[in-house]
């Protein structure tokens, strides 16, 4: 008798969660992320016919090609899948969105459209696979490289690093988390709850480049990261159809209701820190950096505000299948325009 | 006022009996920043409402307040609205540019200025009439603020009296343009007044100049090409906009703003069938766009050249990925701040290969208000059945000069979505590739994130008919080479030229967009004047049709006529023309950025046809506006 075909809530198998093969480096820690996210959406539950994979330029930009086969996707120009992300999300609200940017295409070339994306609370998964370096045209600089880390050539860079945590939770982002692609536990449960959140989520994984970034002397190696990672507290996440009550002694875990009725749990490590404190969010983002380190975990989160496509006070259904009826006014609407401009 | 010189006099006095009725043009010369628009849409519309065919084109600087601006009106019984090269009838209130304005009229012409100017010692053989506005206006305008707006209205009213327009329709025009401002109205209502009464006691005409009654205007409505365009969208059902705020293109998104608010709102849920974003830049808006189009939505953005020039590397994506996407291009002169107010046909090449690596763009060419409208509702089908961008070549004169049409018609016909993959499309081509090519056109079927049909990842970069990433070079020709096919499709779809044939001519004219109308008049010039015949192909569209080399081939001078300086539609067309045929065209250029006018084409067509041309003064607001920012 064969063994009973593992399915998840909406009855579908993990193979069905699974995109193509890679093409990335052995190693890559981009390929850990795609893992993340294809355990997350199995999970989670999530109709692959409903979900836009959207990215920029990069290798971290290929990756949607190797997660969610069965979904459709949009690799965009370089630094402007925002935009295109924009514009699908506003055809059909319906739709769940997952971009995928690196850190070149997100801190350089695509600064601009992310400061948008930031401020406008799309709803949409914005990930930027994180290591410091463009891989894709052989490991120059990017500019989250922090001050000091030394390229294989030798050189130092010496400019300051863009945080594009603090930047998002500058702009008004209203779920900013930081993660690393070695932290399988922590990812899962925040790619997890990105989908229980409404608005733009913003995660940054630091995933090193293990051909151009992962020598003695990169402040993005796996040996450096894992040594320097500052878990703000611990994350568990537990989905709105989960019927499960989570226990904890007052004061040692703080719980965040989301949006969509499912909980984060976020127990507290050493220090006290509330993620939905912006300022502290943004003093603590600046403290760890000080010392060389990585704050991550769920670092600030605002679970209801509206989203950009509340605010345009969309309709229901989807602009895309509107039919031409509810699109095209009547002839007394162009008789009354003409007789205006009579 | 008073010429000494006997000659004038009676130059004048043969003028007053041979009048010219119905067939001047008017120009304001005033300050921008100073209400005088509302002044000169009063104006127009009075002569409108006369039954007068008439035009207005702005002559504006970039800046808010404090510039000088032209307003001219043209009237023209023969239906001519292309602007006219002459001005007959100058109303002069700007000390900065009355001199230079009265000292380029030609002789016989008529002026109405502000008195302090002292303008009638310039000239001896022009007709002047001095109005004391800053005194006028007092007695009307007790609130010293609002005078500066109020005055200009009082030279509505001397028009009024000298020209013989009817003062209850002017009124009415002026109702017309305040709306429901009761208190501008009556403000603005005794200005007029006073200006009709300063006329009737201190003025007896004496310039040929007149407005008479006809009945050609009856029903017509007059309306900026980009409110027209706005309108088109609208009718065409677009749901998504995208847009970023730059002259000459702005108005059409914000009166699509205006309209969409007022017709696009379910009545039941008070919610918007449409989202219309202010993007960050133009990249952004053309990937909003391109977005949302992937996704079905009808979806569009408008700019003008700087934008598009932004627009690049998106619509390269457009045109492989094979997204639809309608953007409008109102043309202006020049990159930076380099006259954005005025206006130009100086995109047609990068807009054709707007990107790199072998793009090809469908541009549709609209001349009136009223092809602005229609060809709007065309874009978004042909964006749609070609999925690719469409660019809607306006410019600033057809975009943001009023312009007096016949109202629109109701679309009679439903939208066009293109080709999406449906079940019963499946089970007919059995197999399913986002690139293949089933009918032989080059088209393929798109399926759309959501609709439940196979998924497919879109992207710049090769790939293969089945939509999956491939580097063999057999694919990428394959797929260059169905493009290409596509795009000859869209040949026979774009909107077809306009051709009038004249059988004795051997010449023949070509030109587009808003050039149509002084080519109209030079046509009427070159007939009534020197008896040369002419044929006219008014295109349309980008790929050109089949018609172009056959009406080539029909005559033997083709002049093509466009508003740039590099014959940019020439150009084109050299690139695709046998060389018999490119032998045959000749140019004509203009590009001062005032809109074209027929004398110059005319001039320039005879000079080159070998006659002798008497050499006029260049265009008189050439040195215009120096030194402003």
């Amino acid at each position: 008798m064969a063994t009973p075909i593992k399915v998840n809530r909406i009855g579908l198998e993990p193979q069905i969660y699974k995109g193509g093969k890679t093409t990335l480096c052995a190693g890559c820690g981009h390929n850990a992320i795609s893992e993340r996210i294809i355990d997350a959406f199995y999970e989670m539950g999530v109709d692959p016919r409903q979900v836009i994979k959207l990215s920029g330029i990069g290798c971290s930009s290929k990756s949607p090609a190797y997660f969610l086969g069965g979904s459709h996707g949009f690799n965009a120009v370089h630094g402007r899948m925002p935009s295109v992300g924009t514009g699908a999300m506003l055809a059909n609200k319906k739709l769940i969105a997952i971009g995928v940017s690196g850190d070149g295409d997100t801190g350089a070339i695509g600064i601009g459209q992310f400061v948008h994306l930031m401020r406008r609370n799309l709803p949409i998964i914005y990930i930027i696979e994180d290591n410091g370096c463009y891989g894709l045209t052989k490991g120059q600089f990017s500019p989250t490289a922090d001050l000091g880390s030394k390229l294989k050539t030798g050189v130092v860079n010496d400019l300051p690093p863009i945080d594009t945590c603090a930047l998002a939770v500058e702009l008004g982002a209203t779920f900013v988390a930081r993660s690393f692609s070695g932290d399988k536990k922590q990812l899962l449960s925040l790619l997890k709850a990105a989908l229980a959140h409404r608005g733009t989520v913003m995660l940054d994984v630091i995933s090193p480049c293990v051909t151009f970034n992962d020598h003695e002397g990169s402040t993005k190696s796996y040996a450096y990261v894992k040594d320097h990672d500052d878990p703000l507290e611990e994350v568990s996440f537990v989905p709105f159809f989960e019927d499960i009550s989570v226990d904890y002694e007052p004061g040692t875990t703080q719980e965040v209701r989301m949006h969509d009725g499912s909980k984060l749990y976020l127990k507290k490590l050493e220090e006290d820190y509330d993620p939905t404190d912006r300022i502290a969010a943004l003093k603590r983002l600046h403290e760890t950096a000080r010392r060389g380190e990585f704050a991550t975990g769920l670092i600030y989160i605002e679970p209801d505000r509206d989203d950009f496509l509340e605010q345009l006070n969309l309709i229901d259904e989807p602009l895309a299948t509107l039919p031409l009826e509810r699109v095209r006014p009547g002839r007394e609407a162009l008789e009354e325009i003409m007789e205006s401009l009579r | 006022m008073s010429p000494t010189d006997l000659a004038v006099q009676e130059q004048q006095e043969a003028a007053r009996r041979q009048r010219v009725v119905n067939d001047f043009s008017i120009q304001v010369a005033t300050v921008n920043g100073s209400g005088s628009q509302t002044a000169n849409l009063v104006l127009l519309r009075s002569i409108l409402l006369m039954g007068v065919p008439v035009s207005g084109k702005n002559m504006f600087p970039s800046n808010i307040a404090g510039l000088p601006t032209w307003y001219t009106i043209r009237a023209s019984k023969r239906g001519y609205v292309g602007r006219k090269k002459e001005v007959d009838f100058l109303v002069a209130m700007n000390a900065e540019t009355a001199k230079e304005d009265v000292l380029t009229l030609d002789p016989g012409a008529a002026v109405v200025y502000d008195a302090p100017l002292k303008l009638d010692a310039l000239r001896t053989d022009l007709t002047f009439y001095p109005v004391p506005f800053d005194k006028l206006v007092g007695p009307v305008c007790p609130d010293a603020k609002l005078r500066r707006l109020v005055r200009n209205m009082i030279y509505d009213g001397i028009l009024a009296k000298l020209l013989g327009i009817d003062m209850t329709l002017m009124e009415k025009a002026l109702g017309k343009q305040l709306g429901k401002k009761g208190k501008a109205v009556a403000l603005n209502q005794g200005a007029l007044k006073a200006g009709w009464d300063y006329a009737e006691a201190n003025f007896t005409k004496q310039d040929p100049y007149v407005i008479e009654p006809m009945s050609e205007t009856r029903g017509k409505i007059l309306i900026e090409g980009n409110t027209a365009a706005a309108i088109g969208c609208m009718m065409a059902g677009v749901t998504v906009v995208a847009w970023y705020p730059i002259t000459p293109s702005s108005s059409l998104c914000e009166s699509l703003i205006t309209y969409m608010k007022k017709y696009r709102v379910d009545k039941e849920t008070g919610k918007a069938t449409f989202a219309i974003v202010q993007a960050e830049d133009e990249i952004a808006s053309l990937g909003m766009v391109i977005g949302a189009s992937w996704a079905g939505a009808r979806s569009m953005t408008a700019t003008a050249g700087p934008g598009i020039s932004l627009m690049g590397e998106f619509a390269g994506l457009g045109y492989y990925a094979e997204a639809p996407a309608v953007i409008f291009d109102v043309q202006r002169v020049g990159p930076s701040t380099g006259l954005p107010t005025r206006t130009a046909q100086g995109d047609l090449l990068q807009t054709a290969f707007l990107s790199h690596g072998d793009t090809k763009h469908i541009m549709i060419f609209p001349s009136s208000v009223e092809e602005c409208y229609t060809m709007s509702q065309e874009a978004f089908d042909l964006a749609e059945q070609f999925q690719t961008p469409v660019f809607v070549m306006m410019d600033l004169d057809l975009g943001m000069n009023n312009w007096m049409s016949d109202g629109f018609t109701y679309p009679d016909k439903p939208i066009n979505r293109g080709k999406v993959l449906t079940d019963e499309v499946l089970k007919r081509i059995g197999e399913w590739g986002r690139y293949k090519d089933v009918d032989g056109d080059g088209i393929p079927y798109r399926t759309i994130p959501g609709d439940g049909m196979p998924a497919y990842f879109a992207r710049g970069s090769g790939h293969n008919a089945k939509g999956q990433y491939s580097e063999r070079p057999d694919d990428y020709v394959e797929n260059m080479d169905r493009l290409a096919r596509k795009f000859e499709t869209a040949r026979q779809h774009v909107p077809k030229p306009v051709i009038q044939h004249n059988p004795k001519a051997k010449i023949g004219f070509i030109a587009f967009g808003t050039s149509h109308y002084a080519t109209e008049e030079s046509r009427d010039q070159l007939r009534e004047e020197t008896k040369v015949e002419t044929s006219y192909f008014r295109l349309r569209g980008y790929p050109f049709n089949d018609e172009l080399a056959a009406f080539i081939d029909a005559h033997d001078r083709l002049y093509v006529i466009e508003q740039n300086r590099d014959a940019q539609l020439l150009q084109l067309m050299k690139l695709e023309l046998t060389t018999d045929r490119i032998a045959k065209l000749r140019s004509v250029l203009h590009y001062n950025g005032l809109p074209i006018d027929a004398r110059s084409i005319t001039d320039d067509v005879l000079s080159q046809e070998g006659y002798e041309v008497a050499k006029k003064t260049a265009s008189r607001m050439s040195a215009g506006t120096a030194g402003g920012e």
